[in-house]
């Protein structure tokens, strides 16, 4: 059982609206709240919450922004080639506002680090959190916690966590593939 | 996480003119800029990737803007910059170019960004000395990042460099900048054409495929970009003015003024390296034109170089 599925397309499905209902029990309308997915696999998640947050709500107060953390990694140099960039728009100020980050996969950490350092480039938040579709716990290198989480995975180094997009693989899915373990 | 695999590297460790870049390498350069030109439009205009590189300006010929473009471009990516003028230094009492670097790079310096007066001088430092270099201009020979800014500029203003036929008037004798010009927008498939006095234009300058056209009218209708280059009047010999009779006339017979660019009849993009003799290459009203996109290549020039600067340091080992 080299590769097992986390999530099922509808466990995802149910996965974010969950998430959805957590973000409106603690900021009700979402006023002065920025969703800022992470490039490039973060803005999936933050792409569909965004529009479940509108079927459920409306979501006329949301302010949403995409945000690349390239130039911000601590790994350059480290790598064989150097990361290619992705797009950044984040055309609104965040002095004030409260950001919810939003990644696919939280893992060592390190992504974090960048994107609130690239955040940070921006002006300064009132506060941030942080919302993730999987946490692989236990896997930290760095002191990050999530304040929203999908669902908590406790894997090994060598695994591999995958999450799988309707819009770009064909169906939404979460699995853990072991094959390298 | 994923999604950085498919990333790419230059094929060359130095930047040392347009030749040795593959369209390829280019095109890698113009999509890491447009990452850098989006961070340069942020509140804090600065990252932190080459935090850990110190570079050297060594500049033995005298620049502002180039200088200032390099040095901007290193510090908004967080390098340590310092700075060398070959006036008052150690080069006027005799030091060769190698010893000289040589000093500089024993206090540990990972790229040196060089403008020297003499071509190939960046060549001959790349096989001598062990650092990455940048040319930033060597003589009548290569300016590669000023072509890239321009390649780059005419890019973003009409969404493609293939195809579009580009003018480049004046003084291609003198110009570097002609030279990194014609190589990089032929390797991604621009055309080029040359105007300007017979006595500025090099020989044998039709063996790298250009079209060459003493008439300004004619060259002006056929053109979509039209690169109006600096008269360099320091190059000219003596008294400024060796190659043609006065400034009046090259104004009159090369210079875009206003009623000549109403004459073309269609909207040509109107470029100019800098820094530009007002009322001989341009006059003000052309310069400051709506189709003028001058301000926009020196915007420009910050990112190309911070994207020449980081892919290269990527590939500095550790």
């Amino acid at each position: 059982m080299a590769v097992q599925t986390l999530l099922t397309s509808v466990a995802f499905g149910l996965t974010v609206e969950r998430l959805c209902h957590q973000l409106i029990e603690d900021h009700g309308d979402l006023a002065g709240v920025a969703l800022i997915g992470l490039q490039p696999r973060g803005v999936m998640l933050a792409r569909r919450l965004r529009s479940e947050l509108r079927r459920i709500i409306g979501g006329e107060h949301l302010v949403y922004g995409e945000l690349d953390i390239t130039f911000h990694r601590d790994d350059f140099r480290h790598r064989s080639s150097p990361a290619a960039p992705s797009i950044t728009q984040l055309d609104f100020s965040l002095e004030g506002r409260r950001v919810v980050l939003v990644d696919d996969v939280l893992y060592t950490g390190r992504s974090i680090r960048a994107g609130l350092d690239a955040l940070l480039a921006f002006g300064r938040p009132s506060d941030v959190q942080l919302l993730v579709l999987i946490d692989r716990r236990f896997s930290r290198e760095l002191p990050i916690q999530a304040d929203y989480v999908g669902k908590w995975v406790d894997s090994i180094a060598g695994q591999r966590v995958t999450v799988e997009w309707r819009e770009q693989e064909g169906a939404d899915r979460v699995t853990l593939d072991s094959s390298a373990a | 996480m994923s999604g950085l695999e498919h990333s790419e590297q230059l094929s060359t460790e130095h930047l040392l003119g347009i030749g040795d870049l593959s369209a390829a390498d280019m095109e890698l350069i113009f999509r890491t800029a447009d990452g850098f030109k989006e961070v340069i439009n942020r509140p804090i205009k600065k990252v932190p990737s080459l935090r850990d590189i110190t570079i050297a300006n060594l500049f033995f010929e005298s620049s502002t803007r180039t200088r200032v473009s390099f040095e901007l471009a290193e510090r908004r990516l967080s390098a340590d910059v310092v700075n060398f003028a070959a006036s008052g230094s150690s080069v006027s009492k005799g030091e060769t170019l190698v010893d000289t670097v040589n000093n500089i790079l024993a206090m540990k310096v990972d790229m040196v960004v060089m403008r020297h007066p003499d071509p190939g001088a960046a060549v001959f430092l790349s096989r001598h000395v062990q650092a990455r270099i940048v040319n930033a201009g060597d003589g009548t020979h290569e300016h590669p990042t000023q072509a890239l800014l321009d390649a780059y500029s005419i890019r973003e203003k009409l969404g493609r460099v293939k195809g579009v036929k580009v003018l480049i008037v004046g003084d291609i004798l003198h110009s570097r900048v002609a030279l990194s010009n014609i190589l990089s927008l032929q390797k991604l498939g621009a055309e080029v054409m040359l105007s300007g006095p017979a006595t500025l234009m090099p020989r044998s300058i039709r063996s790298l495929g250009v079209q060459v056209e003493h008439d300004l009218d004619k060259a002006l209708r056929w053109c979509d970009v039209a690169n109006m280059l600096r008269i360099q009047l320091e190059r000219q010999g003596g008294d400024g003015i060796a190659n043609f009779p006065s400034l009046r006339e090259y104004a009159m017979l090369y210079g875009l003024d206003r009623e000549r660019y109403q004459r073309i009849g269609k909207d040509v993009v109107i470029m100019h390296p800098g820094p530009i003799n007002r009322g001989v290459e341009v006059t003000s009203e052309v310069a400051d034109h709506a189709n003028s996109i001058i301000l926009d290549q020196v915007e420009n020039g910050v990112a190309i170089r911070m994207a020449v600067l980081y892919l290269l340091a990527a590939r500095i080992p550790r």
